[in-house]
């Protein structure tokens, strides 16, 4: 079961040196896996950033342990654990070795679940957001569908912090939209992974990218048939430009800023 | 498409390729030994899958081919060509430069008769049941939940652009996932496509959803994007209240939706 972790088939015959690979870089690598960075252990060593992740993941101890590379445990021991902790789950066979593997699938599971919870936190911090850059201006999250924004890079989002809510979704700098991961690989990607604050965070810290934003075009396509552009009153005409519409005129700047903090009455208009 | 990130990044690009690869070889040496037609071969080959197949009987009709008659050489040929009415020893005597002149040609050709079909009546009917099984792929705009897309050109004349998926839902162009079909000519669907087929099809136009997102930190929404948001949604009730003004239904196609 671990071996399909391991990018190295050599190791398949070779059970023992799966606990020598280092769990955090080979889970990083992993095809698909691109979108996470590496939490340097000495954070995730660090029991504060810690708090309160072992209620949110079964087995933490060993799941930590894990991750850490420091599954140690002579064989009898990782048996007797295994037992007490899995009583209950319905254990069909009692050979112990096919118990062992089961349970080992188990492990690896909530170590995948508490690495993709502790990376959600690294990556608000000074360091992870640098790394997190480093993937942006390398273009690893992808870029922006959108024809006008011009290759704009992506940023993962989730929508919603706990596990098994949302998928990763992607955030565009630029047209201020959410998109969905253009290659299947990442459409089944835990969005709590990434968490509902990350594309916020990294925007405060990298002021210059609203900056470059602001400065970009603004383009947006209106439709047109034989040059003609649709009349409003018919069932296709023009719904939604104001989706990717930015203040232009004076007049509209002053209407923006009565909308720093709500929603003004609407004038009537000419 | 072995590249990692190849089927994202290569978006922005917009250099027409040519839609020549090795297998026009292998086609056109063998074309003698198949009874396929030359326009099925087109619609099977992989990247095709936008084109919806034309009539030949509108290939045919010179009506339909006015002012396309200098786009290819040899014009008459290309279009026997196109249709399988191209003697056998024509072909066979030819060279293989030729041959691969002529394939080309084909495609070319076949590419700007399609951009005419697909607004005539018949044209736009093949191009919905392609629609409805979202050939043409979907929006990939979370709020526009899987809304199929339509392919639309920027420009009437080849060799400019390529081709580009306009969103029904959201309004929106975007580019095509594959490289496979963002090298495909934007001038063989045309610039007018997707404004012909949604006012031939009313009931295609869904009710455009409002929702959008604003970044949070904490459940906090940033302010600056907070402020935009809401100076776009004052936008949109400006226009919902003249279509109100104006009776327009907004609970049905056209209208808007949560
Ligand atoms: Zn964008
Ligand atoms: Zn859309």
């Amino acid at each position: 079961m671990s071996a399909e972790y391991i990018e190295d088939n050599s190791h398949l015959s070779d059970e023992d040196s799966v606990t020598y690979d280092e769990w955090i870089p080979s889970f990083c690598s992993r095809f698909g896996h691109e979108f996470f960075c590496q939490v340097p252990t000495d954070f995730i060593e660090d029991d504060f950033n810690m708090t309160s992740l072992s209620q949110e993941v079964p087995h933490y101890r060993k799941a930590l342990d894990l991750i850490l590379d420091l599954e140690a445990m002579s064989d009898e021991e990782e048996e007797e654990e295994e037992i007490e902790e899995e009583s209950d789950i319905d254990i069909k066979s009692n050979d112990n070795t096919n118990n062992r593997t089961v349970n080992r699938s188990i492990i690896e599971h909530s170590a995948e679940q508490l690495y993709g919870l502790i990376h959600a936190r690294y990556i608000l911090t000074k360091q992870g957001l640098q790394a997190m850059a480093e993937k942006f201006d390398h273009k690893q999250f992808g870029t922006c569908p959108r024809y006008y924004c011009s290759g704009m890079q992506l940023l993962p989002c989730g929508l919603s912090d706990t596990i098994g809510k949302y998928t990763v979704r992607l955030y565009c700098p630029s047209c201020q939209d959410l998109y969905l991961p253009q290659s299947s690989r990442y459409l089944c990607l835990e969005g709590a992974y990434w968490g509902t604050s990350f594309p916020g965070v990294f925007l405060k810290h990298f002021k210059e990218l609203e900056d470059y934003v602001e400065r970009k075009g603004k383009e947006a396509y209106h439709l047109k048939v034989f040059g003609f552009k649709i009349n409003d009153l018919a069932v296709s005409g023009q719904r939604m430009k104001w989706l990717r519409q930015w203040p232009a005129t004076d007049e509209e700047w002053d209407e923006f800023k009565k909308c720093e903090f709500e929603l003004p009455t609407i004038q009537h208009t000419s | 498409m072995s590249n990692k990130s190849g089927d994202i990044e290569m978006g922005s690009e917009s250099r027409v390729e040519e839609i020549v690869d090795d297998e026009i070889v292998d086609d056109a040496t063998d074309s003698s030994e198949y009874v396929e037609m030359w326009i099925d071969l087109f619609l099977g080959k992989k990247g095709h899958e936008y084109f919806c197949d034309i009539d030949p009987d509108y290939i045919t009709d010179r009506f339909n081919l006015i002012n396309l008659q200098k786009t290819v050489s040899k014009f008459t040929q290309v279009v026997q060509y196109i249709v399988d009415e191209l003697d056998e020893s024509v072909l066979e005597n030819m060279s293989h430069a030729r041959l691969e002149q002529l394939e080309n040609d084909a495609r070319k050709l076949y590419g700007l008769v399609h951009a005419r079909y697909i607004i005539t009546l018949k044209g736009l009917q093949k191009m919905l049941a392609k629609y409805k099984d979202a050939d043409f792929g979907r929006c990939p705009r979370v709020y526009c939940n899987f809304q199929p897309l339509l392919p639309v050109g920027s420009h009437d004349v080849p060799g400019i652009d390529c081709v580009k998926l306009y969103c029904p839902s959201c309004e929106d162009l975007y580019i095509p996932k594959s490289s496979r079909h963002s090298a495909i000519d934007g001038a063989y669907f045309g610039t007018s496509f997707p404004g012909m087929f949604l006012q031939a099809f009313p009931e295609m136009v869904p009710r455009h959803p409002t929702r959008r997102y604003v970044p949070k930190i904490f459940g906090f929404e940033l302010h600056k994007q907070a402020q935009l948001a809401r100076w776009q949604e004052l936008q949109r009730l400006k226009l919902e209240k003249k279509l109100k003004g104006a009776n327009f239904d907004l609970t049905k196609y056209g209208g808007y939706k949560n």
